[in-house]
């Protein structure tokens, strides 16, 4: 045994290790805090409240999801209406159909590929160094008491420093390059990943951590085994926000400066008052922000696959 | 069935703050013997268990145990991200684990859940494949805590049949916690009652299995009294 998960753990706490920490993500309380936070504006409660939401109306497939489709298709259509007879001029707002020719355009001139190859590597880059830096944090400081008393403080100051005032002081040390761009991705995603395997670290089941001494798992075994896999539901809520905040701050740092890159699209597109591209780079940002999140949703069901109900 | 001991107990003392939960507790299990272990709420008989599970440490006074111990809980505690057969065989040390896993799970009749996630298995199942773990590894002390304690009286009377047929072919020594003197009556060689943190009584069964409880309704009267319970107004 010795000094490891098990002694580390209160035993009055019994918590359901496979319980996501998602719903319980509104209150930080002082132990076990839940941690799900992200960037401010694009909080837990909201990602939680979507899946929830969709779950109750999946209820009604046939009726239901068409249904659904409605709303949008409406404003859509109004878009069109109000835009396409000049009662908004379509120098401010161009309607879908111009929109949707202003994709064809630079789908086919390359400068969509290459501006979404340079955002998607930006954020890959990014995230993987902030997800990996911000999940071996959470292991060391929920594992060892002393790495929780070394790292925590730390981290908790600074995730309450709002993430894009940082951006000045990123300026002044890094320039307008690259490295900013990315430091402000990874600590974007780095942050919540961290708080949130830091809290499912800090929950294992001392009930299944005891068990398993006694049955002769070696310590090796009992974190492989037992720990980790019961912060995996932890952990998923992490990198869904770690995602989402990192898409984000992508979105942010691009807008701000970049020479390459669909922000860089963007902005070029705004000075040629070129509207109809400046809504197809948001639309863009849209569909992959959906899309990611989506891959992570998918991985979860498979992650999570025992948690059959 | 006598022979060398497997567990050596001896004035063990078990505090937690002012409460003396167990206090200069003498207790010899015999290799092979199947002992059970009586007593109220809090007299001590979990945290016995404990001790010589080795999950609690902080304990005085003198506890050995020879050879492998193994354990089933109250709650069975299966890992619910492991499918049942890994369950059985994660912590032993088998080239085979698959067909390890499998023969205990044959031995427990439960050969067809072996690919099943345990959130999807009853209550008697999942404390059937806990059994299953306890054993393939093969102890020569098993501890049963209270592990039929949340089964419906059917399925317990089925476990019941199930853990003397295990424990004759396997044969470990079995210290078995419960609240329940009919299954200890049905279950042991020996029923112990354990009260004010010692053992206050000791009561051999030598009747044959399997036993129907009819014929020890002289034992079970002697035992109730022991706990404290007249058997008059029990019945």
């Amino acid at each position: 045994m010795g000094a490891d998960a098990a002694t580390r753990v209160p035993l009055g706490e019994q918590h359901d290790a496979s319980r996501p920490v998602a719903g319980a993500a509104a209150a930080p309380n002082s132990r076990s805090r839940p941690a799900v936070r992200g960037l401010k504006g694009l909080g837990p409660n909201r990602l939680g409240q979507n899946r929830r939401g969709r779950s109750r109306h999946g209820r009604s497939r046939h009726g239901g999801t068409l249904a659904r489709w409605v709303s949008p298709l409406v404003l859509l259509l109004g878009w069109q209406l109000v835009s396409g007879t000049g009662l908004v001029s379509p120098r401010k707002l161009p309607p879908p159909t111009t929109v949707w020719r202003a994709a064809l355009e630079v789908a086919g001139n390359g400068q969509l590929g290459d501006g979404l190859a340079v955002s998607l590597r930006r954020m890959l880059i990014g995230f993987v160094i902030g997800a990996v830096i911000g999940a071996a944090l959470g292991v060391f400081a929920g594992l060892l008491r002393w790495g929780d008393v070394s790292v925590d403080p730390v981290m908790q100051m600074i995730r309450n420093v709002p993430l894009f005032g940082l951006i000045p002081l990123l300026i002044l040390w890094f320039g307008i390059g690259e490295l900013p761009k990315l430091v402000l991705i990874a600590l974007a995603a780095g942050l919540p990943i961290y708080l949130n395997v830091h809290a499912g670290m800090r929950n294992a089941d001392p009930h299944l951590v005891e068990a398993t001494a006694v049955l002769g798992y070696s310590r090796w075994q009992r974190l492989w085994h037992v720990v980790v896999p019961g912060a995996a539901p932890y952990t998923l809520v992490g990198v869904r926000l770690g995602v989402a905040s990192a898409w984000l701050a992508l979105v942010v740092a691009e807008t701000i400066a970049a020479d390459s890159g669909i922000g860089y699209m963007i902005n070029n597109a705004r000075d040629f008052l070129r509207t109809d591209i400046v809504i197809v780079g948001l639309l863009v940002y849209a569909v992959v922000g959906l899309l990611m999140d989506t891959v992570v949703r998918l991985a979860e069901r498979w992650i999570l696959r025992w948690r059959v109900s | 069935m006598t022979g060398t001991e497997t567990a050596r107990v001896r004035g063990l003392v078990k505090e937690f703050g002012a409460r003396r939960v167990l206090d200069g507790l003498d207790l010899t299990v015999r290799r092979g013997e199947f002992t059970a272990l009586l007593g109220r709420s809090g007299s001590g008989k979990s945290t016995l268990l404990r001790v010589l599970s080795g999950m609690d440490t902080d304990s005085r006074g003198e506890s050995t145990v020879h050879g492998q111990v193994s354990m089933a809980f109250q709650q069975p505690r299966l890992l619910p991200w492991r499918r049942v057969w890994r369950n059985i065989t994660l912590g032993v040390e088998t080239g085979d684990p698959r067909g390890v896993a499998e023969r205990a799970l044959a031995e427990v009749r439960l050969t067809d859940r072996a690919d099943a996630w345990p959130r999807t298995l009853s209550g008697g199942e999942a404390q059937r494949v806990s059994l299953a773990r306890a054993l393939v590894r093969e102890p020569d002390l098993l501890l049963l805590d209270e592990p039929f304690g949340s089964l419906d009286a059917l399925t317990r009377l089925a476990m019941h049949r199930l853990v003397t047929q295990l424990w004759e072919r396997h044969r470990p020594a079995v210290l078995l916690v419960t609240h329940d003197v009919d299954e200890a009556l049905t279950l042991a060689d020996r029923v112990l009652v354990l009260e004010g943190g010692r053992i206050a009584a000791e009561h051999l069964v030598s009747a044959p299995r399997p036993r129907s409880i009819a014929q020890l309704s002289e034992l079970r009267a002697r035992v109730l009294s022991d706990l404290g319970v007249n058997d008059h107004e029990a019945a």
